[in-house]
């Protein structure tokens, strides 16, 4: 079979996109929903040798061996390499040994700056559900990878509330508020693959996802969205990308509803 | 002297109205569901919640008014994201308002581990540049003392009393817990008070048969609770696995006020205590919930 017969869900998509982010080798601290998956397909197929730390204190050096909802369900305990405190995982991280940390958001800007606190003004506030960990994975990992839905109401000009910063200002913002991490490497959404200009620190369109235009993406976003030439298209799932995938969402609870 | 009480009495002992609680230490495993629903049904008030991610139990606690302040990270659904309840008290101040102290998952855990060492702040280099900081008055900004670099001094917490749920205590409260922690151990020693509520009440000689596995020595706790199944829906490993199904219908139900309250009557009020809530779950839930296979560990051998 052709990898043009495959049928695979946005949600499967962004599942193997996150997966191609993480390099052999690296230490990864995997947030909650799609990085897991993320993780597994991972370690199942280019980084045998990843580590995954999560913010409840397990560390995995293998997939966890059944399907999971929360980071804290039994089969990502059983056959942890450690199972330790919350300190010991945001130390390693405080102390540059994260490579690559996933967060997600309600809201992004242009910079890269997430909002999970609070949207909209003070008379019709939305209480979004809070920080967590994803904040101190922004702030203190070498790199993080953003994954989003892409909506124009999701993708504003400047987030209502920095719970996790980007690149702030832009620039060189990040240094000269001090903080350690190096800030957004990359953001996949529902849509495409944005990268961020090494000098402006601005997000730009680096690739489509099949079967979305660049007037589509542009459509969803809230300012004037820069393109990273040449705009490709994202490599769609391979059929190996999408058993494993499969094997770990049997029932395609993350990655078919959601998209 | 046997530290053994029932729920009820350890609640209505430890936990009186105003009083400043830490409990979901181990983020989604080991929550203290039953705790939290007695609390309810005692009708407590004024309450402080403090703990990084709660799953859906400090959106129950605030949506039956027992709480007036949240000390927290992440309060919301974990399996289905918003929680209506939090939401509500928030936005539309029902049924009452309450203050809400944000923090990241490490300041959070800092500012217990602060008072565990029992000094007023630890700093770090978290949260730099965020909006956390910026409206949160008890982080402050400071430039260290040794290199003048930006930090974020987190000032101690010190709850009334810690609320634990573990696999294994012994009379006295020493408890044994398996699985990642999260910020349980720095909960215990910043608190005031300790309550420990456990699946398996063991003779002393089991925790000291391992006590590297010791979570909570017995000379930090106040209360021991026995109480199987006190944790559900949340997992605890080895002992029954995490019940999706609760946090789907909770969240589906709890979408509206009227759904709300009725889910509260029907799960917390009207079972009458936890043992009229095992019934109303029933044997076959439970049971499926139970470990499909066992994973034991190697044993250690302390000899000399």
């Amino acid at each position: 079979m052709g990898s043009e017969a495959l049928h695979y869900t946005p949600g499967e998509l962004m599942v193997a996109v996150a997966a191609r982010e993480i390099h052999d080798g690296e230490v990864v601290f995997v947030g909650m929903r799609l990085p897991i998956l993320a993780f597994c397909l991972a370690r199942s197929t280019h980084a045998p040798s990843a580590i995954g730390l999560f913010e409840n204190g397990v560390v995995r050096d293998s997939p966890a061996r059944d399907f999971v909802v929360t980071i804290s369900d039994g089969p990502n305990v059983a056959g942890a390499l450690w199972c330790t405190e919350m300190r010991d995982i945001m130390g390693l991280l405080q102390a540059g040994r994260v490579d690559l940390g996933f967060i997600g958001g309600a809201q992004i800007d242009r910079f890269g700056n997430l909002n999970t606190g609070y949207v909209g003004p003070p008379d019709r506030l939305t209480r979004l559900p809070g920080s967590g960990g994803g904040g101190d994975i922004a702030c203190l990992a070498r790199r993080h990878v953003i994954i989003m839905t892409h909506q124009r109401r999701r993708f504003v000009e400047r987030v209502d509330y920095v719970t996790s910063p980007g690149f702030g200002e832009g620039g060189d913002w990040r240094g000269r508020v001090g903080l350690p991490g190096g800030g957004p490497a990359a953001v996949i959404t529902t849509l495409g693959v944005f990268r961020f200009d090494p000098a402006t620190r601005e997000m730009a369109l680096a690739s489509t996802h099949p079967g979305v235009t660049v007037a589509q993406v542009r459509a969803q976003t809230g300012w004037s969205l820069a393109c990273a030439p040449p705009v490709t298209e994202t490599p769609a799932p391979t059929a190996e990308e999408l058993a494993v995938i499969r094997r770990f969402d049997p029932d395609g609870f993350w990655t078919r509803e959601r998209g | 002297m046997s530290k053994v009480v029932p729920l009820r009495d350890a609640m209505a002992r430890h936990v009186p109205d105003g009083a400043a609680i830490v409990l979901g230490t181990a983020l989604e495993a080991l929550i203290p569901f039953a705790a939290a629903h007695e609390l309810i049904r005692q009708r407590r008030r004024d309450l402080t919640l403090i703990g990084p991610i709660s799953d859906v139990c400090f959106d129950q606690l605030i949506a039956a008014g027992c709480a007036r302040r949240v000390v927290a990270s992440w309060v919301g659904n974990v399996q289905h994201g918003s929680g209506y309840g939090f939401r509500r008290a928030v936005e539309q101040g029902i049924p009452h308002p309450i203050d809400v102290e944000d923090h990241s998952n490490f300041t959070l855990a800092l500012s217990l581990e602060a008072a565990a060492l029992g000094v007023p702040y630890v700093p770090t280099r978290t949260l730099l540049g965020t909006d956390i900081l910026a409206r949160n008055a008890r982080l402050r900004q400071l430039p260290c003392p040794f290199t003048g670099q930006p930090l974020v001094l987190v000032p101690a917490l010190v709850p009334d009393v810690a609320i634990l749920h573990v696999q294994r205590a012994d009379a006295d409260g020493s408890c044994h817990a398996w699985g990642a922690s999260g910020v349980t151990a720095a909960a215990a020693k910043a608190s005031r008070a300790v309550v420990v509520i456990c699946e398996e009440l063991v003779p002393p000689e089991v925790i000291r048969s391992d006590p590297n596995r010791t979570l909570v020595p017995g000379f930090l706790v106040s209360a021991v609770v026995h109480l199987p199944w006190g944790a559900h829906p949340s997992p605890v490993q080895g002992h029954y696995n995490r019940d999706h199904a609760v946090y789907t219908d909770y969240h589906g139900r709890s979408a509206t006020l009227d759904g709300t309250r009725a889910w509260l009557h029907e799960w917390v009020v009207d079972v009458g205590d936890h043992a009229g809530y095992l019934a109303k779950l029933g044997p076959a839930r439970l049971g499926a919930l139970r470990p499909k296979t066992s994973q034991l560990a190697a044993p250690v051998d302390y000899g000399f």
